[in-house]
């Protein structure tokens, strides 16, 4: 097996080990590509779709990335691990603190 | 002590995605005791506790938690208090004695947020409890962080407002602490004890979230030792050390190999009930939250399971 890069569609390119998450390679050499979570496969920040390439995936949240997800390439960052070169587009399931989508303000 | 019908936190169940891996991480990392394993279930307790057990691990095919178990002082209060959740137009229901791993009679309901929530008055004492004549401090050395006990959680959901009614009308807490944005309440903190929190919620747009669960250590020294072998085990943390300006706890925030969200924590004042309700503005939430970093990360605000 030799080191893999992925491409993240219209952002960038960032090379990993073998055997290492797509994640972990960004974080390492400060890409900030997606988003980072929990790391481990849980929150979903993170996901991605796979569009080319070969991989395998680690155990990642049936409520983040259901069976039809992951049948077609979605994947979570911190749990994809590429077996060559592969491309990927962010599809960040992302939950906003409500704090910042209210214009109210509170009377005194 | 301030306590009332509801005395502590008693139990939290999780949902992981690998039993042997989150075994291994509330052990060797968190520092708790496997208690025992009954199939896809693991059981596990703090050196300092007396129950039979504090943390249960379910193997699912995603993480987040299940419920949460709060002890009150005798079997009566769990009608009392059966009857007052109820009048909040609440489902309750019952579950008979030894249903749950060493759990007497339960009443149990769905909070607004989505929570489950369980009340007990009665749990088998651990084989392994805390010394209790001429005890010595623990009975063996405390390993990985040392947590001590469980000490609270922080829940995020929909319906605030509903699961606020809860906790201050049904069941006695006092608020501590809480945030507004507009008219609109943010967070809310509450106390069944004299510590600082016993349970905390954010609003946010899905139901029935886990941002973290937490756990006692003794000290600022151990925060600093759970850092430094967080580094060395490479678990994922999410920050810290650093300290809340809310309670005042000192902690880091890490995550187990499922994605749940822990805390070590350490400190906080005390709370009494004479003590006034602290209140925290949208433009202070970051020192709320992290007081030495004044800014929140994308992930307190975020990331959940």
């Amino acid at each position: 097996m030799m080191p893999w890069t992925v491409t993240v569609e219209g952002v960038g390119t960032c090379t990993g080990k073998d055997g290492e998450d797509v994640l972990s390679a960004l974080e390492r050499q400060g890409h900030r590509f997606v988003d980072v979570g929990c790391r481990r496969g849980g929150c979903g920040v993170c996901r991605v779709r796979v569009t080319d390439g070969d991989y395998r995936t680690l155990k990642m949240s049936r409520a983040r990335v259901s069976a039809e997800d992951e049948a077609c390439g979605m994947a979570l960052a911190c749990r994809l691990i590429p077996e060559g070169d592969c491309t990927v587009v962010p599809e960040p399931l992302s939950n906003r603190f409500p704090a910042t989508t209210t214009n109210a303000r509170r009377s005194s | 002590m301030t306590m009332k019908g509801v005395t502590k936190l008693g139990t939290m169940q999780l949902k992981v995605m690998d039993l042997d891996e989150s075994i291994a991480h509330y052990v060797n990392i968190v520092g708790l005791d496997l208690v025992e394993r009954v199939g896809k279930t693991a059981y596990l307790k703090a050196y300092d506790e007396f129950g039979k057990w504090s943390i249960a691990l379910h193997e699912s095919d995603s993480p987040g938690m299940v419920d949460m178990g709060w002890q009150v002082r005798s079997d009566a209060d769990l009608d009392r208090f059966a009857a007052r959740v109820a009048d909040l137009g609440i489902d309750v229901k019952e579950h008979a004695a030894g249903s749950k791993n060493g759990v007497g009679r339960r009443i149990a309901f769905v909070l607004p947020t989505g929570h489950a929530m369980e009340l007990y008055a009665d749990m088998e004492m651990a084989e392994d409890h805390p010394g209790i004549h001429n005890p010595d401090l623990w009975r063996k050395p405390p390993h990985g962080a040392r947590s001590q006990k469980l000490d609270h959680c922080l829940l995020y959901g929909d319906d605030l407002d509903g699961t606020f009614r809860v906790f201050k009308e049904a069941l006695d807490f006092d608020l501590t602490e809480t945030g507004f944005d507009g008219d609109t309440r943010i967070m809310a903190f509450f106390t069944c004890s004299n510590r600082a929190h016993d349970v905390a919620f954010v609003r946010f747009p899905e139901a029935g979230r886990l941002h973290h669960c937490a756990f006692k250590l003794d000290s600022w020294g151990d925060v600093g030792h759970a850092a430094d072998l967080f580094t060395q085990q490479n678990v994922s943390v999410d920050i810290g050390p650093t300290r809340h300006g809310i309670t005042r706890g000192q902690t880091i925030y890490f995550f187990d190999p499922s994605g749940n969200r822990n805390e070590t924590f350490a400190g906080g004042y005390e709370w009494y009930p004479d003590h006034p309700t602290r209140t925290w503005d949208p433009d202070q939430f970051g020192k709320a939250i992290f007081y030495y970093e004044r800014a929140l990360n994308d992930r307190f605000m975020g990331v959940v399971t």
